[in-house]
């Protein structure tokens, strides 16, 4: 329990925050990799079945990319989470900043995953017997604009900005 | 399909042997907690619950219907190779069989087996990349060789594998998640990177096993194999990355919170 005057406790919260500002982007990097690979998985891979567990056309280092890139995600999202109720435990949580990665992490793992991986490596396709252009419109300028949005967020949480809402709340 | 009459036919009798020897561990085990508990804490039940479970799974593994189809059966092969070296290991590792040895021995037995556990070979194998490379390069090794075949051949040959898939499974488990006590331990860190790597190298077999069948499986079968060694792996491997960041969780607490 803290019985800090109030203004002093917000601004304690605000240190405490740009103190774990790395782990609360890391958290939400990681947090984003694995979210993003759960969804593939989950969706393309299970319900839909357009993605392929494997594709004759798959290289060899798209098989040692792909185990790589899965093995991350699944710790990821784990490790994350404990990143999480760390940061939760510490009251060092800011929620922005860890969206921020989320959407950087799911958005680049997902344009490597549709760059390199589906047209260099060529794992597999997003679909097949379909004419796959639209697909990989989609796929990837939904990746570029996660990552836009998730670098927006993360500057908009530098310290400077945490600052002047401190200095805000001390002036109220 | 069954050329394997040499393995097969070793059957019943050898079962009860097997049944009867993992009957002792048992035993044994509960014991030494019973024994022990007398002088210290009482041993949590819990830990003998592990212990049970574990030393079930590997016996489900060795012998039974189970290991009895899989000398036909890729994919029961395959289940039985993620209960033995995967799955047994960690409900032993959880069911901490040297901290209960240390505290059950007399003195001067515990002192050499504690000697023992700080020697130099026991401390090259707990080291994480050590104990990987021994997990999954020695799957890499049966699966991409004509390990595998030799193995539904031989019986000296079949033993030795599943021994090596147990002991480098339950070294593994050891060397990431510390239950019981160890001399030189690793930083989470270190230990979350290699887990991860290995965890790579586990999946690209399992895709590997899928589009490149070990001599002597079928097509179908190798797929309906690889594809449960990539689930089931990761479905177990999922509670060991769990138990790691659980206590690294617990281990960087903070510690002001407590004084308050």
């Amino acid at each position: 329990m803290e019985f800090k005057p109030r203004n002093q406790n917000n601004h304690s919260i605000a240190e405490i925050r740009y103190a774990h500002s790395s782990r609360n982007l890391w958290s939400g990097i990681l947090f984003g990799i694995g979210l993003i690979a759960f969804i593939d998985e989950a969706i393309f891979h299970q319900l839909l079945h357009w993605h392929h567990f494997y594709d004759k056309s798959t290289s060899n280092i798209g098989l040692v990319s792909d185990g790589l890139f899965h093995a991350l995600s699944w710790f990821a999202t784990i490790g994350s989470l404990f990143m999480f109720a760390d940061l939760r435990r510490r009251k060092g949580l800011w929620l922005n900043r860890w969206a921020g990665g989320i959407l950087l992490g799911a958005g680049s793992f997902q344009l490597y995953d549709g760059i390199i991986q589906h047209k260099l490596m060529r794992l597999h396709q997003i679909r097949y017997n379909v004419d796959i252009r639209p697909y990989d419109l989609i796929w990837n300028v939904a990746a570029a604009a996660m990552i836009v949005f998730g670098i927006f967020l993360i500057i908009q949480t530098r310290r400077s900005t945490l600052n002047v809402k401190a200095d805000s709340h001390h002036a109220q | 399909m069954h050329n394997n009459a040499h393995v097969h036919d070793s059957g019943a009798g050898s079962d009860l042997l097997i049944l009867a020897a993992f009957a002792l561990v048992i035993v044994i085990y509960i014991g030494a907690a019973v024994y022990s508990g007398r002088r210290y804490k009482k041993w949590p039940i819990s830990r003998i619950l592990f212990w049970v479970l574990g030393v079930m799974c590997t016996g489900s593994a060795i012998a039974g219907p189970l290991a009895d189809r899989a000398h036909i059966d890729f994919t029961a092969h395959m289940i039985g190779h993620i209960l033995l070296g995967m799955l047994a290991p960690i409900f032993l590792v959880l069911a901490a069989p040297t901290t209960l040895a240390l505290r059950t021995l007399d003195i001067q037995s515990a002192r050499r087996l504690s000697k023992l556990l700080k020697s130099w070979p026991v401390r090259f194998v707990s080291n994480p990349i050590i104990a990987s490379i021994l997990n999954i390069g020695g799957l890499w090794i049966l699966y991409t060789t004509d390990l595998y075949r030799a193995m539904q051949h031989t019986i000296i040959v079949h033993a030795l594998v599943h021994f090596h898939v147990f002991f480098a499974g339950y070294l593994f488990t050891a060397s990431m998640i510390y239950i019981d006590p160890m001399p030189h331990p690793f930083s989470y860190k270190f230990r979350m990177i290699v887990f991860a790597l290995s965890l790579a190298g586990h999946d690209i077999l399992s895709k590997y096993i899928y589009a490149h069948p070990p001599s002597g499986v079928m097509r179908t079968q190798a797929e309906s194999g690889g594809m449960f060694m990539y689930y089931a792996g990761d479905a177990v491997d999922l509670v060991l990355i769990f138990l790691l960041c659980y206590q690294w969780f617990k281990a960087i607490r903070p510690r002001e919170s407590l004084a308050i």
